[in-house]
């Protein structure tokens, strides 16, 4: 089990397709014993009734749904789940995607073209390998840029670097970041320089994904919100994003030992 | 003895009413086994035979789904189960559940003349074993169902009111599709009530029945995302049903209330209950296992998730209320077995606010002590705050069960579906219409937080209206 690769699952759920918009996400479920896994889609195809979704193998559960092949199912799939973002036509909009934020950035950044916006994209990964989504990404955007932390493709640096010397000299109307916190903590601040509204996503640890358990509760602008219900999409300035990050380390251990256990079954396995 | 005493005052009174054989409070609390066994043979007879057969039924009019329970305790009597549990079904669809849960207490129970000068009928247990026995020795026989009416119903939410409106109208030959969120069917008997409570088995068994019956159970749809109610009309149903449950959870809103370790009931339930959280590793999903526990509310659910607790391997569980003991909500049987099994409780006691450490998880809290003022809009006696009172309590992990409110999902995204100002559905309380045609709602997305039992009072109430509907028209 490669830890990081990143992985593309279409899967056929027609319902879904056929209502999901831009920013809403969906949860997973590989089998009986499997746990709810929130990811926001990368993708929908109504025609053909499938949903894309991307993600990064982190742990036991996202190694059990690379596991499965194709041709093979998710036990459950629920959605559309989540608000979806507002799409309106403001100006120049910047789009910030990290890893498989990236993924995520895609729908979005695809609407906010389509809805007349002059749109900048950055993309950024920890290194050329990691990077995903370019060639989608040009296409959706006006004009592209591609970091890697390791310097091993485009801009060698982080995704604010870029996102600063546009906020220098462009007029931009809306930011929109998707990626890992931190990424989205920094993007915030720097926009909160520029005083320019900002939108990230949250990827809050869930349950049922309905509003009905509180699990995925952050604080934004001192109020507690559901990130299931009435986001994922919140106020990049009003965030507390220390609390968000340390809520996503809550089970931290139990996430280890289910991996570690799992990795030695497979290896039993084999 | 006995000759004589029942020559003197008849023969039912003097037999007291049959304990439950139970699980010991020292063992049962670290397992998430059944708490009672239930009732042998021998023990339901001889508990049956107490029953005088009254020529007015008393403990009828105590049950909300008017099961005739004189003629099903004779059917006990005369050893006729099958007979017995048919006699339940002509009422209630989900009898294991009803024995298990129901509050008999303040209902069926509760009007049984037997109680006036000493124990009442075990009416419950009695229900409970007539829906064991057939569980697991029936021949799976099903009830008589009408011919087919050609209509189609669509009943949202698969918990204890659209269970039982889906039982019903499926009997009355209606063709039935029930929508549940989540992966599986039953609601808050799956996800909210623990498995030593009612074991999940039972709650499948008992939607199996209605499957088997030709109900359809349609699990991972969202109503208000996956399909919205309108077109839910325009896929051919005539009437929808919407038992969707108080799906919102309240907090306590003091600070700190986000740290790690604090949950909601409802989420500290889904976990362990729909999720197995309680056998971790073996599923996936984790649950926070507290040393020191802190549950806040006094209500059922509060004691749910203190067994919990408790059952995950706490050192101490403490029910934290602000309230007395006689205003506690929770059942009398739930606060007897939560004190057996050595919870604590902190009455008279407010949170004000969650300490945790630098990795954001919760390790005490500060309270304070409250007395009781003069009465408020509920008729309760109003806690109020002692000045000076205040102390710290160690916890590492706390549940909030202090009620849910209505979960806006499908009734934000539905046009002509009337509110009240908390957000449950307007239903009229005679029929469970709603303000929009062809709708009709009940449980606790109309009363707010009650009981499983008032749930499926209203499913009954409302499927009686829609099958009028059905035939007749709005």
């Amino acid at each position: 089990m490669a830890g990081g690769t990143v992985v593309l699952n279409e899967i056929s759920a027609p319902l879904i397709a056929k209502k999901a918009r831009p920013g809403q996400f969906v949860i997973l479920k590989a089998n009986e014993t499997g746990e709810r896994i929130p990811l926001t889609m990368a993708d929908t195809d109504p025609k053909k009734g499938t949903i894309t979704i991307i993600y990064q193998i982190v742990g036991k559960s996202t190694s059990l749904f690379k596991s499965l092949q194709v041709g093979g199912s998710f036990q459950d799939v629920i959605g559309p789940l989540g608000k979806p973002t507002h799409i309106e036509k403001l100006g120049t909009v910047v789009c910030v995607g990290g890893g498989t934020g990236v993924a995520v950035m895609h729908p979005i950044t695809k609407a906010l073209k389509e809805a007349g916006n002059r749109v900048i994209a950055i993309i950024g990964a920890r290194s050329k390998d990691l990077l995903i989504l370019e060639d989608k990404m040009k296409a959706a955007s006006h004009e592209l840029h591609v970091c890697t932390d390791d310097g091993s493709y485009g801009h060698h640096g982080f995704v604010t670097d870029v996102l600063k010397e546009i906020l220098a000299k462009e007029d931009v109307k809306l930011v929109v970041g998707i990626g890992p916190v931190p990424m989205m903590k920094f993007v915030s601040k720097i926009t909160a320089e520029y005083k320019v509204k900002t939108f990230v996503s949250l990827n809050a640890i869930m349950v049922d994904g309905t509003g009905m358990c509180g699990c995925c509760r952050v604080s934004v602008g001192g109020e507690t919100r559901f990130a299931c219900v009435d986001g994922p999409e919140f106020d990049g300035h009003k965030v507390d994003f220390e609390e968000l990050n340390q809520r996503l380390q809550a089970y931290k251990a139990e996430e280890a030992e289910a991996t570690n256990k799992y990795t030695c079954q497979c290896r039993a396995e084999r | 003895m006995e000759d004589f005493m029942s020559e003197k005052t008849g023969k039912s009174d003097q037999v007291s009413r049959q304990p439950m054989p139970e699980q010991k409070p020292e063992i049962r609390r670290r397992n998430f086994e059944e708490v009672p066994f239930g009732y042998t043979e021998e023990l339901a007879v001889k508990e049956a035979e107490r029953c005088l057969d009254c020529k007015k039924p008393a403990c009828m009019n105590g049950c909300p789904v008017s099961v005739n329970i004189p003629d099903f305790i004779r059917f006990i009597k005369e050893r006729k189960y099958t007979q017995a549990i048919r006699k339940i079904w002509e009422r209630n669809a989900l009898p294991a559940v009803c024995g298990r849960v129901c509050p008999q207490e303040s209902q069926c129970e509760g009007e049984c003349i037997l109680g006036k000068k000493g124990t009442p009928v075990a009416i419950g247990n009695l229900e409970r074993f007539v829906a064991d026995l057939e569980r697991k020795h029936g021949k799976g026989d099903l009830p008589p169902k009408a011919k087919s009416t050609g209509k189609k119903v669509a009943v949202v939410g698969s918990g204890p009111s659209g269970l039982t409106v889906a039982g019903d109208l499926i009997l009355k030959g209606h063709d039935v599709t029930i929508f549940e969120a989540f992966h599986k069917p039953g609601g808050v008997l799956v996800y909210g009530i623990p498995e030593f409570r009612l074991p999940k088995e039972i709650v499948f068994s008992e939607v199996n029945f209605l499957e088997r019956l030709g109900a359809k159970v349609e699990c991972n749809v969202v109503v208000g995302r996956t399909v919205d109610l309108d077109e839910l009309f325009e896929q051919g149903f005539d009437a929808v049903y919407l038992g969707l449950g108080a799906g919102l959870p309240k907090f306590l809103n003091v600070p700190g209330e986000n740290l790690i370790g604090i949950y909601s009931a409802n989420e500290y339930l889904t976990r362990s209950n729909l999720m197995k959280a309680y056998l971790f590793p073996e599923y996936d999903t984790p649950i926070v296992k507290g040393r020191n526990v802190a549950v806040f509310g006094a209500g059922n659910v509060a004691m749910d998730a203190a067994r919990t607790a408790m059952r995950l391997g706490a050192e101490t569980v403490r029910i934290i209320y602000r309230r007395s003991r006689e205003e506690m909500p929770a059942r009398a049987a739930e606060i007897h077995h939560a004190e057996e099994e050595g919870i604590e409780f902190y009455l008279l006691t407010a949170p004000v606010r969650f300490i945790g450490d630098e990795k954001g998880r919760v390790t005490g809290m500060e309270c304070l002590k409250m007395e009781l003022g003069e009465p408020d809009a509920s008729g309760r006696r109003s806690p109020v705050p002692i000045e000076g009172s205040k102390f710290h309590l160690e916890c590492d992990m706390a549940v909030v069960a202090v009620g849910s409110g209505a979960n806006p999902i499908l009734t934000s995204s539905t046009k002509g579906l009337g509110l009240n100002k908390w957000g449950y559905i307007v239903a009229d309380t005679e029929t469970g219409k709603t303000t929009r045609k062809g709708v009709w709602a009940g449980g606790d997305i109309v009363t707010g937080s009650a009981t499983v039992i008032l749930a499926m009072g209203a499913g009954r109430m409302a499927s009686d209206s829609m099958h009028k509907y059905l035939a007749l028209g709005w």
